[in-house]
């Protein structure tokens, strides 16, 4: 990747967007894989779906290893996201700041609680 | 006339409240403005995401309040709370099928024509309302 700030920023060419657009899609593929190993969970859990047979699903190493992953990959998919909407939308660049900095609070303020309840298991 | 100085149609962006009635949406039009309400439901809509996550898995006692919430034993009524969850499941499914979409337009060139773009707009727009409509009945505890 070029620099793309300071003094030695490259102000010709492109891609600047690419590494987001790639990340966005990488994500988005781990949540998909994610959403059929919790589905195939579900559906080959016996019996009525009760505390016990959900929080066991939770209960592997490696189930928590990766939802931990997805919890990541989900903030930053929505950041990228979300921002796109914002730089679609919003013109004042002082509004724009105001909710970057919003949407980056609220995704992390998420992100810690989630991996708290995760990891506390 | 000349060709450089014959006057032009001008297009300029719509105005959301004069133009936004009579404006038109193909199909993949509709499927690629609600992947964004979709996406910003879902992400304004977290807290509560991650609390259904939390008291669903953390303990016996949790999971009680998780299920009574449902019931109406929060600080929300039932039937709204499941409106909402409502809500979250289409944004879900429609941002999950319409993704999917994207991620084949990106891999395929031979999925990146009108066509194609139109059929599976409309699958699409088919499958995400029509599992809401299945798991939304189950919600409502219709089955």
């Amino acid at each position: 990747m070029s620099v793309n700030y300071g003094s030695k920023r490259v102000v010709t060419g492109a891609h600047y967007g690419a590494r987001d657009w790639l990340a966005q899609r990488i994500t988005a593929a781990l949540m998909a894989l994610f959403t059929l190993v919790l589905l195939v969970k579900v559906l080959f859990t016996s019996g009525p779906l009760g505390y016990d047979s959900w929080a066991a699903i939770f209960a592997a190493q490696w189930m928590k290893a990766l939802t931990f992953a997805v919890f990541i990959a989900l903030a930053y998919h929505a950041w990228v996201g979300v921002r796109d909407i914002w730089m679609d939308y919003v013109k004042p660049a002082g509004l724009r700041l105001v909710l970057h900095v919003f949407t980056l609070v609220w995704l992390l303020a998420c992100l810690g609680w989630a991996v708290q309840v995760l990891w506390r298991l | 006339m000349p060709e450089l100085t014959r006057k032009r149609p001008e297009f300029r962006n719509i105005n959301a409240f004069k133009d936004l009635t009579t404006y038109r949406l193909p199909a993949a039009g509709w499927v690629s403005i609600l992947h964004r309400v979709s996406g910003l439901l879902m992400f304004l809509l977290l807290p509560l995401i991650v609390w259904l996550f939390d008291t669903s898995v953390s303990s016996e006692i949790s999971f009680e309040r998780f299920t009574s919430a449902f019931a109406g034993g929060g600080w929300l009524p039932g039937w709204l709370l499941k409106l909402v969850v409502l809500a979250l499941i289409w944004a879900y499914l429609h941002h999950f099928i319409a993704g999917l979409r994207h991620l084949w337009m990106d891999v395929s060139h031979d999925a990146v024509s009108k066509q194609f773009g139109k059929t599976s707009a409309v699958v699409t727009l088919v499958l995400s309302i029509g599992l809401t409509v299945v798991l939304g009945a189950k919600l409502f505890g219709l089955y």
